[in-house]
């Protein structure tokens, strides 16, 4: 079992590579945001350590920068986060119900885009371990990148920034794209996600919508819908 | 009335926790209901796929290399490439197109 941990433990170090890269890049260009907004290095990496939420700090920095208020605060986070309760709900359907409590205080933590989608794309339940390797490689990227990116400012070039910057994308990419291939089912749920995405960013009225909205309407409608038109078999459901 | 910047990153820290932490501390057994555990098997898929597209294009400073990347990033995956190799592969797609035309 001991030996088993340490295999997962570096597995996930191994997957949370190109995290911890692209965390690096987020987090220094939030660290800019940061800066602007009026916080010190300390501050900013204080943030970043407790929150792992890129639309989140970004926008926690802009309520700061406005002085609007804890309770705006707290409502920008609850709105702008809501995903993270999809996410973690799907997540408890991912874990072993013997799971304890301090595990589960620990993987919820960390419920990120990133984390999330590595951790869905293993096979089976997920061994805690495994998570706990992905965020011993995330959490330092995010929050030393967030303290570099106060400090440092503009001192990484731009195009360096810009190139690691779809690198978190790539790694989507590599988890929803070989489910689609075995799936057409799959395949057809990314496409016209995809779509909708896209019509949201850009027709006049749904591009009102912020980002964070965005993601949780398409993904509740669009998952319900797939749902209920293509109920899955028990084998294909978690833990099969 | 000035605020403290430290009671904003704890306000910001408590409600994120929470909606992280609540539905994997509260629902431990495994979800009967087919529709909800339908739902949540596609939800990944759909989430992932949301957040990639359009942001890819709108993330670099060229829309073209992260038009590129995306299509990189897609056959590599299409092969089977490793999520280390896909990721890094994008980044690269990037970098040489902008070195290329901006």
């Amino acid at each position: 079992m001991l030996q088993e941990n340490k295999t997962w433990y570096l597995r996930g170090m191994r997957d949370g590579v190109p995290i911890m890269l692209g965390y690096a890049a987020v987090g220094f260009t939030l660290g800019i945001a940061a800066r602007n907004a009026g916080l010190t290095a300390f501050q900013a990496f204080l943030a970043s350590l407790l929150n792992n939420a890129s639309a989140g700090e970004k926008a926690g920095f802009t309520v700061i920068e406005h002085n609007e208020g804890y309770i705006a605060m707290a409502i920008m986070m609850l709105i702008i986060n809501a995903r993270y309760l999809l996410m973690s709900c799907s997540l408890s359907q991912k874990i072993s119900p013997k799971t304890g409590l301090i595990p589960r205080l620990i993987i919820g933590f960390e419920v990120t885009d990133e984390i999330f989608g590595v951790q869905m794309n293993v096979p089976g339940m997920i061994n805690p371990f495994y998570t706990y390797g992905v965020i011993t490689m995330a959490l330092p990227g995010w929050s030393l990148g967030t303290y570099f990116g106060v400090v440092m400012g503009n001192v990484l070039p731009a195009n360096i920034v810009s190139a690691l910057s779809v690198g978190l994308y790539g790694m989507f990419l590599a988890i929803i794209i070989p489910p689609a291939k075995k799936s057409r089912i799959i395949a057809a749920l990314v496409v016209i996600a995809m779509a909708a995405s896209c019509a949201f960013a850009y027709l006049p009225l749904l591009s009102g919508v912020s980002a964070g909205m965005r993601v949780i309407i398409l993904t509740v409608v669009i998952s319900a819908a797939a749902a209920y038109l293509f109920p899955v078999k028990e084998e294909d459901g978690y833990g099969a | 009335m000035e605020r403290n910047i430290y009671v904003y990153i704890l306000v910001m820290f408590v409600v994120t926790y929470l909606i992280r932490v609540l539905p994997l501390t509260l629902i431990r057994k495994p979800i009967k209901n087919r529709f909800i555990r339908s739902f949540l098997y596609y939800v990944p898929y759909v989430t992932l796929a949301v957040m990639t597209f359009p942001d890819i294009v709108q993330a670099t400073t060229a829309p073209i290399a992260g038009l590129l990347a995306l299509i990189a990033g897609i056959a590599l995956a299409w092969s089977g490439r490793s999520l280390l190799t896909v990721a890094v592969a994008s980044c690269a797609v990037v970098f040489i197109t902008e070195m290329i035309v901006l």
